[in-house]
């Protein structure tokens, strides 16, 4: 009995060694970064603060306060919200659809597809975003070019307020689709053949075997590629940090990009700092509501 | 671009190594701030003349003066007024002005000489009367033209209205906003005006590219930089470069040029650097009058010193002589650390006046209870040091 314990203790401690390096690294990379900020959120840490630590007040709960005051963060949150609600289904539903193609047994030289549509995940944001700010170009740009020979006048992309959220939405679900699109190969690769064939000798369609067996089958796959979508549109911020710097009239600001802009650009790192805690609440409630309507759907 | 000059001198200075590290202009301030933070700075480094404020507050920068009162070559008199107190902050000298980008108004002379003028008027009054009559004649013949392109994603022609009318941006020693006062209404009225009578284009929309639009007649006149005289060069057709000329800027009272802003970029040497006797050496040689020169026939950038404009290459130049006029007139904005996003916050607030969201009166108020939060801090030190 004593050794048994005493074998159980060795196999903690011998854990707890393997697990110490990145453990290490999680606490000083991850937990206290975030704590540090966590404090740093009730303060008025800025710019004077770099310069002489003897200013830093203790702000309470004012800065959460004037982020729920300031216009500019609704105005980020609804075009947060906009770009999730909007770009995380295209997303989604983009990568099922190639996932589909580029798994049916229809296709040929899948590899090939596989990599081409997996291609821009692994390019460069900043690049990507670059080379789409060509494409997007009013006067000069590919886009409007190939819509001219449809007779549709050039489009000013990013110029305009009520089409630059929609022209991000449309470079963010190109450059992502693929990482969703492999996570979905795999998730249908797991779907046993033989439901199929026992599909098919009863007498059903190939959209009645989509319905019935890829979609409940493909659940929890969903569920996991809805949530990271989810969490990551959240995040939102290379694309109109490089496109159009929240432009125009704000209209592409994302509340990351606010967050970046108080944070590195103004240095006002208290109220960086809460914005952040407030986007981690809003992602946190964002989670928990899909799980549970997923549980409700699943039961 | 300065790697040109730097041979020169090392050969001057046996045992000083020169590494020259370049940054993309649009990054290089978040990078330095971060390298401040992290205290990785460079021992000499150029910087806009706006930031200076910043990095003062920050304790990041040299006082510059005791190796100034040292030095053979430096004499303050030689140096645009104006650019040199960009550098100072509570009468300590932190920067050497090294290049200077003062506004003055590019204009098409064919289409103002349709108008009956010869160059543009010397006064904002007379401005809109030319923009009238350059109106009225392009709706006769049924075009679309803008005389006086004022673009809404930059804050330049509202702050140089705004200093015109007799500055006052902030009150109370720099801890509130001031832009619904007196002086900076009479600024953003006449700002609204153009945008109101279409006399300028009231979005970006319209204007996708500037020299396009220039060569076509879309716009006649625009208040920008010295790096442009290189662009219209370059980028106007060759029919048209002897139809381009530069002008001071229009004046609100009556004397000639009108006050224009003393930017540009300026050489300072970081408190961190363990080699500041050679950092200052660096620093006299680059803000030197021949080096500056040097640099101007490399770069076109302009030299912030009086005796380098005696030098021919820049007397010939005929479209930099409105830029040595403007010079003459030239005022430091307020060197506050808030000010670069007092001016960003800004911009905004001239598209609200140009596309009609906002009311000037509106406009001002609004603008002035932001720009009072952002002061906030200012005036809880300036609270704090009053107290004994």
């Amino acid at each position: 009995m004593s050794s048994g314990m005493r074998g159980h203790d060795n196999h903690t401690a011998a854990a707890w060694l393997f697990l110490a390096p990145s453990l290490t690294a999680i606490a000083v990379f991850f937990v206290i970064p975030v704590l540090s900020a966590l404090v740093m959120s009730f303060t008025d840490f800025d710019i004077y603060a770099v310069g002489n630590l003897n200013v830093v007040r203790f702000m309470g709960f004012r800065n959460y306060i004037r982020i729920f005051e300031t216009p500019l963060f609704w105005k980020a949150l609804k075009n947060t919200f906009y770009f999730v609600l909007v770009g995380g289904p295209l997303s989604v539903a983009v990568s099922l659809g190639t996932a589909l193609m580029v798994n049916s047994k229809l296709a040929r030289f899948k590899p090939f597809y596989r990599t081409v549509y997996f291609l821009p995940v692994v390019t460069s944001l900043v690049a990507v975003a670059v080379v789409w700010r060509y494409l997007y170009h009013p006067a000069h740009g590919l886009l409007n070019l190939a819509l001219s020979f449809f007779g549709v006048a050039p489009i000013d992309w990013l110029g305009n307020p009520d089409i630059a959220m929609p022209a991000i939405v449309v470079l963010a679900v190109w450059k992502n689709f693929g990482y969703n699109m492999l996570i979905f190969i795999a998730g249908l690769q797991n779907i046993p053949e033989d439901l199929y064939e026992a599909a098919h000798i009863d007498g059903a369609g190939g959209w009645r075997q989509f319905v019935d067996i890829t979609i409940p089958m493909l659940a929890p796959t969903t569920v996991f590629v809805v949530m990271i979508t989810v969490i990551g549109y959240f995040q939102l911020f290379a694309e109109p940090y490089i496109m159009t710097e929240g432009g125009p009239m704000n209209a592409t600001m994302s509340v990351v990009l606010m967050m970046y802009e108080q944070g590195f650009r103004w240095w006002n790192m208290g109220f960086a700092a809460a914005i952040a805690f407030v986007l981690f609440a809003v992602i946190l409630i964002f989670s928990i509501l899909q799980l549970i309507i997923q549980r409700r759907l699943q039961q | 671009m300065v790697r040109q000059l730097i041979p020169e001198f090392e050969r001057m200075n046996p045992g000083i190594h020169v590494i020259v590290q370049q940054i993309p202009w649009t990054a290089a301030h978040e990078k330095l701030l971060t390298a401040v933070a992290g205290e990785s700075t460079p021992d000499v480094c150029q910087i806009g003349n706006t930031w200076v404020p910043e990095f003062a507050v920050l304790n990041s920068l040299e006082p510059l003066d005791p190796f100034v009162g040292r030095s053979h070559d430096f004499h303050r008199e030689d140096f645009f007024d104006g650019v040199l107190k960009m550098n100072v902050i509570d009468s300590t000298l932190y920067g050497i002005p090294w290049y200077v980008d003062t506004r003055v108004i590019y204009y098409r002379r064919d289409l103002l000489r349709e108008a009956g003028y010869s160059e543009p008027p010397r006064t904002w009054e007379g401005v809109l009367k030319l923009s009238d009559v350059m109106r009225r004649n392009a709706n006769a013949k049924g075009i679309q033209r803008y005389p006086f392109f004022l673009p809404t994603n930059e804050w330049v022609p509202a702050i140089v209205l705004g200093m015109q009318s007799g500055g006052h941006f902030l009150k109370d020693n720099n801890t509130h906003g001031n832009f619904s006062g007196p002086q900076f209404r009479t600024a953003f009225e006449l700002l609204a005006k153009f945008y109101h009578k279409e006399y300028s284009p009231s979005g970006m929309q319209l204007i996708t590219n500037l020299y396009d639009s220039f060569s076509d007649g879309l716009i006649s006149m625009y208040i920008t930089g010295p790096w442009n005289i290189g662009e219209f060069s370059r980028r106007i057709p060759p029919r048209l470069q002897n139809e381009w000329m530069t002008a001071p800027l229009p004046s609100m009272d009556s004397i000639s040029p009108g006050i224009s802003l003393p930017l540009g970029t300026s050489l300072i040497v970081f408190r961190q650097s363990r080699r500041k006797e050679a950092a200052w050496k660096l620093v006299e040689f680059l803000a030197s009058r021949e080096q500056s020169i040097a640099f101007y026939r490399i770069t076109g950038n302009l030299p912030p010193r009086r005796s380098a404009w005696e030098d021919t290459s820049l007397a010939r130049n005929k479209y930099i002589q409105a830029f040595f006029k403007q010079l003459q007139r030239v005022d430091p904005l307020p060197q506050i650390a808030e000010w670069e996003q007092v001016v960003i916050k800004l911009q905004l607030y001239v598209e609200y006046i140009a596309t009609n969201t906002l009311s000037v009166d509106e406009a001002l108020r609004k603008f002035d209870s932001e720009v009072d939060q952002m002061l906030e801090k200012r005036r809880w030190l300036a609270e704090r040091d009053r107290k004994p």
